[in-house]
C-alpha cells in the first residue's frame, strides 16, 4: 500500500519538471503575421497628409525590396525609432508609411518635427490594412521583396541595432 | 492617500498571516502548551478584516479612476461605464490575485469564528496550513505583483479594459471562479491540517463539507455562464471548445464534484478517509494548476489573459511548495491513517466509488490532453488537442458514470441488492432502450449524441425516484439537493445532446432586402446602420426573423469596435423559443456589396445553462440543508448541556 502513495508526488513532480522546462524555453512573446510569405494583399490607400503619395500594394511589384512602415502621429515609440528609419533612408532604403488612424495635420506636424523617412505615406483610417497585412500594433515594420511579398515582419520599434538586421533583410529580399 | 491605506493594510494582513502560521504550527507540535495558540483564531479573524479593507482602497481607485495609479491607467479608461470600471479591479492580473487573498482570508475568518466541531489541535493546523497558503500569495502581490504601484507622474488616460471583458457577464464571470477555487482551498487546509494532526474523522469531513459544497455552487455558476459568455459573445456559435482556460475551470471542477461525493461518504460512513484527504488536495491543485497554465504563457489559448512567464515562475514556485508538499506530507502520513469502514460493491458507498473513479479518469483525460501539447512541444512537435480526442475518449468514462449516476441514489448505505431496486433498474433501462430505438430511427443521430439523449433521459428519471414513495414534504433539504443538482446535469446533458445532433447552419451572402433560411427560420436583411455606444461603434444589421412563416421578430445582432484599446467583437442577436435558439451573427461586407451573415437554429440549446443552473441550485439546496441540520444539532447539543447542568445544580 504504502509505496502508491508516492505516486501522486511523483506525477507531480513529472509535471513540475515539464513545467519548468518549459518557462525557461524562449517564447514568441509577439503575434507573428501568418502572412509572411505570402503577397501583400490588395489595398489603395490615399494619402496622409497634402503633398505625399498615397500607398498602394501595386507600388511594390517594381522589383525592388522595400521597407513597410506601420506607424502613427499619437504612438510614442514612433518617436523613438524616427532616427533610424532616417538612416535606414540615408543608406538608400525606400520605405512606405502607413499612418493608422490618424489626422493629416497630425501626420505633417510629426513628419515636420522628427523628419520625413516616406516616400509614399498611405492613411488607414480604419486599420484595413493593418489588419489585412497581419500586423497587431503600431509601430511594425515589414520588408518586402521586388515581386511584392511579404519576407519579415519585425514588431515594435525599430532600433540601432535593428538598423544592420533590416539592411541584411532588405539584401537577402533582392536577390 | 487611498492607494497607500490599501498597502499599508496589505502588509499587515500578510504579518497577521505569518503569525497565523508561525503559532499554528507551534500549537500542533507542543500542544496547548504554548500561548502563542490563543492568537491563531483572533489573527486570522484581523486578517481577514485587513484584506478587505484593502480590497475596497482598490474597489475606490478603479470607480474615481485615479490615473496616478499604475494599475488603473493600464486597466480602466475614464469614459467607461461605472460598472465595468468596479470590474476593473479585478478583470487584471493583480487584481484578481487581491480578490483571491482577500475571499481566502474572510474564509479563514469565518473557520475562526464559527467552527467548533473540529478538535480543537486540528482547526489551528488548518488555520496554520491557509496561513502558509495566503502568505504565498501575500508575497506575490507585495513583491511581485503591487496593484497599488503610484506612477511617477499621473496618466492624462486610462489605456481601457480589454474590450472583450466589458460585458456584464464576463465582469462577474471571474469572481464566481475565484470564490470557487479558494472555497478548495480552504478544502485543501482541512485536509492538510487533518494530516498534521491525524485525525480524518466524519467531523472533519462534515467541518470541510460546507466549503466544498460552496466552492462547487460557485465553480459550477461560473463554468456555466463563461459557456454562456463564450457562446454569445465570441460569435462562433459553440458552447464549449475544450480550450485549456475552459479546461482550467473544468478540471478543478470535476475533482471537487468527486471530493463532494466521497466526503459524503466520510461524513456519514467513516469511508474512504485516505481518499478524501487525496482528493482535497487534488482539487485545489487542480484550480492551482489551471492558474498557473492560463497565466504563465506556456499554453495558447483564444481568452488567455494577464500572460507573463515571469508570473509564471513565482505561481510556479507556489505550486512546487503548496502541493508538493501537501503531496510529500500525504506520502509520509497518509499510511498511517487507518482504512475506516468497510462496505460491499453493492451499496450507496460502491456507487460513490465507482462515480470518484470516473470522475478522477475523466480529470486525469483531461489533464492530459491539456498538457500533451506542452509535452511534444518539448520535441519540437507543435499539436493541438480538441474535441476529436477529448470527446470520445471522455465518453469512455463519462457513459458508465452517468450510468451508475442513475442507480446510484437508490441503493442503501453498506450493503444492498440489486435485485431490490429492479423496478426502478427495469424502468430506466426501459426508458434508455426507447429513447436509442426512436432517434435512430426518426432522425439520423451519431453515436455520441444519441448516447446523450438516451442517457440524458435516464439519469433524468433516475435522479427523480429517490421521491418515489416518499412523502415529500418530509424529504430532507439535503436530499432534494442532492435531486435537483442530478437532475440539473441530465437536463444539461440533454441540451447538449440536442445541440450537437439537430443544429443547422447557414452562412449566407445576401443583400438588403433578401431572404435566407435556416432550419425552420426565415431571416430577411431590412437594413444595416451604424451605432455608437459610450465606447465602441457598430454596425448593426436589423433582420427580421420568423419562425416557420409565423409574425417576424426583429434582432440586431452587431460587429463593435472599440477604440481604447482598438479591437474588434461581434454581438450575436439570439431569439430563444421553448424549443431552441436562433443565433445571428452579422459578418463583413463583400466585395460586391452584399452582407456575410452566420445564422445557426439550434434545438433545445438553452438547456445546457438551464441544467447548469439546476445543478449549482441543487447544490445551494445541499448546503442550506447541511448548515440547517448542524444549527439544529448545535442547539440540541446546547440545550441538552443546559438541561444537565440546571440537574447538577438540583442535586
Amino acid at each position: 500500500m504504502s509505496w502508491r502513495l508516492w505516486v501522486p508526488l511523483l506525477l507531480f513532480s513529472a509535471f513540475l519538471g515539464l513545467a519548468a522546462y518549459q518557462l525557461t524555453q524562449p517564447k514568441d512573446e509577439f503575434v507573428e503575421s501568418r502572412m509572411i510569405g505570402k503577397e501583400l494583399p490588395y489595398f489603395a490607400l490615399p494619402p496622409a497628409m497634402e503633398g505625399s503619395l498615397g500607398a498602394a500594394n501595386a507600388d511594390f511589384k517594381d522589383g525592388k525590396p522595400r521597407l513597410l512602415n506601420i506607424w502613427a502621429s499619437w504612438c510614442v515609440p514612433c518617436i523613438a525609432e524616427a532616427p533610424h528609419l532616417d538612416a535606414l533612408k540615408r543608406q538608400g532604403v525606400e520605405i512606405v508609411g502607413i499612418a493608422i488612424r490618424d489626422r493629416p495635420e497630425d501626420v505633417a506636424r510629426f513628419l515636420a518635427q522628427h523628419g520625413n523617412p516616406y516616400s509614399r505615406i498611405g492613411r488607414d483610417d480604419l486599420s484595413e490594412v493593418q489588419l489585412a497585412i497581419g500586423s497587431s500594433g503600431v509601430p511594425e515594420t515589414f520588408v518586402i521583396d521586388g515581386k511584392g511579398v511579404i519576407r519579415y515582419q519585425h514588431i515594435g520599434d525599430v532600433r540601432a541595432e535593428n538598423v544592420p538586421m533590416l539592411l541584411k533583410k532588405l539584401r537577402e529580399a533582392g536577390q | 492617500m487611498i492607494a497607500e491605506v490599501g498597502l499599508a493594510a496589505l502588509w499587515l494582513a500578510a504579518a497577521l498571516a505569518a503569525l497565523q502560521m508561525v503559532a499554528g504550527f507551534l500549537a500542533v507540535r507542543a500542544g496547548d502548551e504554548t500561548e502563542l495558540a490563543g492568537l491563531i483564531r483572533p489573527a486570522a479573524v484581523v486578517q481577514g478584516v485587513l484584506v478587505s479593507i484593502s480590497f475596497v482602497m482598490l474597489l475606490w481607485l478603479f470607480a474615481v479612476t485615479d490615473l496616478s495609479v499604475k494599475l488603473v491607467v493600464a486597466n480602466s479608461h475614464s469614459m467607461k461605464p461605472l460598472v465595468f470600471k468596479i470590474a476593473g479591479a479585478w478583470g487584471n492580473h493583480e487584481g484578481s490575485m487581491l480578490l483571491w487573498v482577500t475571499v481566502m482570508a474572510l474564509a479563514g475568518a469565518l473557520i475562526a469564528l464559527v467552527e467548533r466541531r473540529l478538535p480543537e489541535r486540528t482547526m489551528q493546523a488548518t488555520l496554520a496550513a491557509q496561513g502558509v497558503v495566503s502568505l504565498g500569495f501575500y508575497a506575490f502581490l507585495l513583491f511581485s505583483s503591487n496593484p497599488f504601484e503610484r506612477l511617477p507622474t499621473p496618466a492624462a488616460e486610462g489605456m481601457g479594459l480589454n474590450p472583450l471583458l466589458q460585458d456584464l457577464g464576463l465582469a462577474f464571470h471571474p469572481p464566481t471562479l475565484y470564490l470557487g477555487y479558494v472555497g478548495l482551498s480552504v478544502a485543501f487546509s482541512f485536509a492538510v491540517g487533518a494530516l498534521l494532526t491525524r485525525q480524518v474523522t466524519p467531523d472533519f469531513a462534515r467541518a470541510m463539507r460546507p466549503w466544498v459544497l460552496g466552492a462547487w455552487v460557485f465553480l459550477t455558476v461560473g463554468i456555466t455562464a463563461g459557456s454562456y459568455w463564450a457562446y454569445y459573445e465570441l460569435g462562433w456559435g459553440g458552447w464549449w471548445f475544450w480550450d485549456p482556460v475552459e479546461n482550467a475551470s473544468l478540471m478543478p471542477w470535476l475533482a471537487a464534484t468527486a471530493l463532494l461525493h466521497s466526503a459524503s461518504v466520510l461524513a456519514s460512513r467513516d469511508a474512504l478517509r485516505v481518499w478524501t484527504i487525496m482528493l482535497g488536495v487534488v482539487a485545489f491543485s487542480m484550480s492551482m494548476v489551471g492558474t498557473f497554465l492560463v497565466r504563465s504563457g506556456i499554453l495558447t489559448s483564444v481568452h488567455a489573459f494577464a500572460v507573463d512567464p515571469e508570473r509564471g515562475s513565482f505561481i510556479l514556485m507556489l505550486l512546487t511548495l503548496y502541493i508538493g508538499g501537501a503531496l510529500l506530507l500525504f506520502s509520509l502520513r497518509a499510511g498511517t491513517v487507518s482504512e475506516g469502514e468497510r462496505f460491499a460493491v453493492a451499496s450507496r458507498e460502491g456507487a460513490l466509488v465507482f462515480n470518484n473513479v470516473m470522475l478522477s479518469a475523466i480529470l486525469a483525460i483531461v489533464l492530459l490532453g491539456t498538457l500533451y501539447p506542452l509535452v511534444t512541444e518539448a520535441f519540437d512537435v507543435r499539436v493541438s488537442v480538441g474535441p476529436p480526442y477529448f470527446n470520445p475518449v471522455g465518453a469512455i468514462f463519462t457513459v458508465p458514470m452517468l450510468v451508475v449516476m442513475a442507480v446510484g441514489p437508490l441503493l442503501r448505505w453498506r450493503r444492498d441488492r440489486l435485485d431490490r431496486v429492479r423496478n426502478e433498474i427495469a424502468i430506466i433501462a426501459a426508458l434508455t432502450l426507447a429513447a436509442i430505438v426512436l432517434f435512430s430511427l426518426v432522425a439520423q443521430v451519431e453515436l455520441l449524441p444519441l448516447l446523450g439523449l438516451a442517457l440524458g433521459l435516464a439519469v433524468g428519471v433516475g435522479s427523480l425516484l429517490p421521491l418515489r414513495g416518499r412523502k415529500l414534504t418530509r424529504v430532507p433539504i439535503a436530499t432534494w439537493g442532492m435531486v435537483v443538482a442530478h437532475f440539473g446535469i441530465a437536463v444539461a446533458l440533454l441540451g447538449m445532446a440536442s445541440e450537437s445532433a439537430f443544429s443547422k447552419e447557414r452562412l449566407a451572402a445576401v443583400e438588403i432586402g433578401q431572404s435566407t433560411t435556416v432550419g425552420p427560420w426565415t431571416i430577411t436583411l431590412q437594413g444595416v446602420e451604424p451605432v455608437a455606444g459610450p465606447n465602441w461603434t457598430a454596425i448593426e444589421g436589423r433582420m427580421a426573423a420568423s419562425y416557420a412563416g409565423g409574425e417576424p421578430t426583429i434582432i440586431d445582432p452587431q460587429a463593435r469596435n472599440f477604440w481604447a484599446p482598438p479591437q474588434q467583437t461581434t454581438e450575436s442577436a439570439l431569439v430563444t423559443r421553448w424549443n431552441g435558439q436562433l443565433y445571428a451573427v452579422m459578418g463583413d461586407r463583400a466585395p460586391d456589396g452584399r452582407w456575410q451573415l452566420r445564422l445557426w437554429w439550434k434545438p433545445f440549446v438553452p438547456l445546457i445553462w438551464l441544467g447548469g443552473l439546476l445543478v449549482a441550485f441543487g447544490g445551494v439546496l445541499a448546503l442550506v440543508g447541511r448548515v440547517l441540520a448542524d444549527l439544529k444539532r448545535r442547539e440540541v447539543v446546547r440545550r441538552m448541556a443546559s438541561r444537565r447542568a440546571e440537574q447538577e445544580k438540583l442535586a
